[in-house]
């Protein structure tokens, strides 16, 4: 870290993507130790964005993505914000009022062929300003055997994505979910309501403000406080 | 039953305690309340190799009214601790329930915002069970000390007795935060 | 107690037993009971409908389901899915534990197949650690065994409570027979009946013991006579015919839409199986089938079990050939579990030669051990998705890693929570009894769906 703060970025890496930092080695303050790694402050960088070319069936894949777009007037450096391939996989990072056409264009277009969206997961960065809420859509094709995640990202003031559910119907349930426990507001959803929690639930509660909510563990006098409020050695 | 409260505490009534005793653990039904893991393990204790029909419980009633034990078998989140009390409010008198597993007994292993730490928060339980899941066998051996308690059930003017003495203990020992020192 | 009065007499013109409300959607009548005169004939042109609430807790729906019905006559006109009411929040807990400590709560996710649950996470963990070419033969071999036979064991319980809940009893009581012949096996491996913790990411938590391969080799002919008397009881028996030919009918278009996988998309006619066409843990290098049935009703999806029962029995004695001597961890002691354990003098604990190393012989292993149980490993940051083909369809884990000791978020692609969103398609329209046949047939495991 340099005096101002700001992390250091390696050699060969245009871009880091910083999500958030970690504070302390021990996840709760004020534990009584002395060793100062209680101090430690290290940033959470996640796999930057990928360069063409990206190496296998990848880039044949997003060439039909681009062709795709194209054919419906869509401009690509707006609609993909950025395009991470990592561990065999490749995320698409599209922009919240691009998500409905891109959905329709994965199912329809014959050389994507994505038949199968699996569901829509959540991902509270509280750290990534103007970003925090990441909603992930992993994609199947069974026609030509491949997997897509695409990423979305809304902000906490605002956290609005248009819902798919008009493309791929079964994510009904999941957007219902990712609502229950993000706070994601899916527009144009049928009926976006809480589906795991009881119906007058106050809060969202995988968000990472959100406490985990245990209870001091008591045996026989001694007691331990909630995981989420114990001291850890990770 | 009516006779039972009309008995002044004696033999007749010791007599018709056990009768009733017995009676009433030779088919003890359960209710279905299985939730979760455990309740595999409770279907697996009314297969055919644990088989629980030998002590007259094979018939898990649907119907909470026309069972005498509930046995909570699995998490109870928050959602459904409601409807847990009311299966509960449902039953008739005498019944007992029985927390199978760790996670009905304390919460288990889920410290966390969505379980019950423990169904005792929402009904009163006569016999907790840990186990993850508990396997047939301690299934089994918790319901044959429920039998037991339900053998020596006292009625009438010798359940009152009880009743007040129990109380008086209760109100007079400490509680558990309040004992110190025990792990030493 | 004497300054309470209770007064049944009621304000004129009130009728105590059957008041009624307006909505949105009409006119609400609430019954309390009492006098049927006394209530108020509907008003022209309004549809009589019943509502009626089956479960949470109900014998017949699979745990801890609610189903809203809403029924004219006996056929269902609407039907809604409450669930919800066994979520434990499994996947935030996960995120103050350590990766190993995860696969404990993964596995009680979807508690009928446990070892799938804890299959996909391993495997996620594993991609990001990027060690998925490293984890021993050995390993994987015995990580398909162990699916393999949670694959019968989950069939034969949805074969013995769809037919509990149809009526058949001797279904129940024949497959929960069976399953006590695999959990014997699963206790002798892993330690425990269900919920074994047993995948860790590198490997298995500890190999098979002596005779293991004996004891699994001698069950398999005995499970196949007996998965044998079970499917003659209800194969081409007419009354289980009866109930299941044509209920719950969802064809090819409607699973597409629904995104539908498993046994349910089979009986469509579609083999997708990601065994198959996504290999993984070495699935490729068996030899097996992927039944397919045509008619998409519960008599379909019935057939698809037993035949993969059948399927899952060729793949298990494939995997006993396989079998042979080697580790059963990942090389790389800063990420492999050091449990050795086997019994001790006192019923439980470590192996002996395991502390005499790690306390004499080398220091290293006993950092490495102090560390691995204390901190964990690390896991580079990043994110990945890794799906199994549960006896359910496809159980996705989607693993976010913050370059920590643990998970950052944890959030499965559930295939029951998918493939209840079915219930309406297939039960609108036929007979209150067909619903919990429609149900059976999709066999969903609530643990799974609220997790």
């Amino acid at each position: 870290m340099t005096e101002s703060g700001t992390p250091v970025v390696p050699e060969g890496v245009s871009e880091l993507d910083v999500v958030g930092v970690r504070r302390g080695s021990f996840q709760v303050s004020g534990s009584g130790d002395t060793s100062g790694f209680g101090g430690l402050v290290s940033p959470i960088v996640m796999p930057a964005p990928t360069e063409r070319p990206y190496g296998g069936w990848f880039d044949e894949l997003a060439d039909e993505i681009e062709l795709a777009l194209a054919d419906r007037n869509l401009p690509v450096s707006s609609v993909i914000d950025k395009v991470v391939v990592d561990r065999d996989e490749i995320t698409f990072f599209v922009l919240a009022e691009y998500i409905v056409d891109f959905a329709r264009m994965l199912r329809d277009e014959p050389g994507l062929r994505f038949e199968m969206c699996l569901g829509v997961n959540g991902v509270h960065y509280p750290e990534d300003k103007g970003r925090e809420l990441h909603a992930v859509y992993p994609f199947l094709s069974i026609t030509h055997n491949r997997r897509l995640r695409v990423e979305v990202t809304a902000a906490d003031a605002n956290p609005h994505i248009p819902s798919i559910v008009g493309i791929y119907p079964s994510n009904d349930w999941h957007e219902r979910e990712t609502w229950d426990f993000f706070g994601i507001v899916f527009d144009d959803h049928p009926s976006l309501t809480r589906i795991e929690m009881p119906d007058d639930w106050a809060g969202h509660p995988q968000r990472k403000d959100y406490p985990l909510g245990g209870i001091p563990v008591e045996y026989k006098g001694a007691t331990i406080p909630a995981p989420d409020n114990r001291r850890a050695y990770n | 039953m009516g006779l039972e409260e009309k008995l002044p505490s004696g033999v007749l009534l010791t007599s018709v305690e056990k009768v009733a005793g017995y009676a009433r653990k030779g088919s003890l039904w359960p209710a279905t309340f299985g939730l979760a893991c455990c309740a595999i393990e409770m279907m697996a204790t009314g297969g055919p190799r644990y088989d629980i029909a030998r002590f007259g419980m094979e018939v898990f009633r649907a119907s909470p009214r026309q069972a005498d034990l509930m046995i909570v078998a699995g998490r109870v989140s928050q959602k459904m601790a409601p409807v847990l009390r009311q299966i509960y409010d449902q039953m008739p008198n005498p019944k007992w329930v029985l927390a199978m597993g760790v996670c009905a007994s304390s919460g288990g292993m889920f410290n966390n915002y969505a379980v019950v730490q423990g169904v005792d928060h929402v009904v009163p339980v006569d016999m907790y069970l840990p186990g993850c899941p508990p396997r047939p066998e301690m299934l089994i051996d918790a319901i044959l000390k429920i039998h037991d308690q339900i053998q020596d059930m006292k009625l009438g003017a010798n359940a009152t007795t009880e009743m007040v003495a129990s109380e008086r203990l209760a109100l007079t020992s400490p509680s558990t935060a309040e004992m110190k020192g025990l792990l030493r | 107690m004497s300054d309470v009065t209770y007064s049944s007499a009621a304000d004129p013109g009130e009728d105590v037993y059957a008041d009624s409300y307006e909505t949105v959607d009409g006119t609400i009548y609430n019954l309390a009971g009492g006098d049927w005169d006394s209530i108020a004939a509907a008003p022209e042109g309004e549809k009589e409908r019943i509502v009626v609430n089956m479960g949470p807790q109900h014998p017949s729906t699979h745990g801890v389901l609610r189903l809203v019905l809403e029924l004219d006559g006996e056929t269902v006109v609407d039907a809604r899915c409450g669930i919800g009411y066994l979520h434990t929040g499994i996947e935030k807990n996960m995120e103050y534990r350590t990766w190993v400590q995860g696969v404990t709560f993964v596995t009680r996710m979807d508690y009928l197949t446990p070892f799938f649950n804890e299959a996909a996470y391993v495997l996620a963990v594993e991609k990001l650690l990027g060690i998925t070419q490293d984890i021993p033969e050995r390993a994987n071999v015995i990580r398909v065994l162990m699916m393999e036979l949670n694959r019968i064991s989950s069939h034969l319980v949805a074969l013995a409570t769809g037919g509990m809940e149809l009526g058949a009893l001797t279904a129940m009581t024949f497959g929960f027979r069976e399953r006590e012949l695999l959990l014997d096996l699963f206790e002798m491996v892993t330690g425990l009946r269900m919920n074994s913790a047993f995948f860790r990411p590198g490997g298995v938590a500890q190999d098979l013991p002596t005779d293991g391969e004996k004891a699994i080799r001698d069950t398999l002919p005995l499970l196949r006579k007996r998965m044998k008397d079970t499917a003659d009881l209800l194969i081409d028996n007419a009354i289980w015919m009866g109930r299941t030919v044509d209920v719950g009918y969802l064809d090819l278009q409607g699973c597409m839409a629904l995104g539908m996988t498993g046994p349910v998309l089979r009986s469509a006619g579609l083999p997708h199986d990601l065994r198959k066409s996504q290999p993984y843990c070495g699935y490729e290098t068996y030899e097996f089938d992927v039944p397919t049935q045509t008619s998409c009703d519960a008599y379909g999806r019935f057939l698809i079990r037993i035949a993969e029962m059948h399927e899952s029995l060729k793949i298990v004695e494939q995997c006993l050939d396989r079998l042979t001597p080697g580790p059963v961890m990942v090389e790389d002691k800063k990420i492999a579990w050091p449990a050795q354990l086997s019994i001790g003098s006192d019923g439980q604990g470590n192996s002996t030669e395991h502390i005499k190393h790690i306390m004499s012989e080398s220091m290293e292993s006993l950092i490495h051990h102090f560390k691995l149980v204390t901190e964990g490993f690390t896991v580079p940051a990043g994110q990945a998705y890794v799906a199994v083909e549960s006896p359910r369809g496809e159980l996705g884990a989607h693993v976010v890693s913050s370059g920590g000791t643990r998970p950052y978020r944890v959030h499965f692609r559930d295939p029951s929570f998918n493939n209840l969103q079915a219930t309406a398609a297939m039960s609108e329209g036929s007979m209150v009894a067909d619903v919990i046949a429609a149900v059976a047939s999709i066999d969903p495991v609530m643990g799974g769906v609220d997790r």
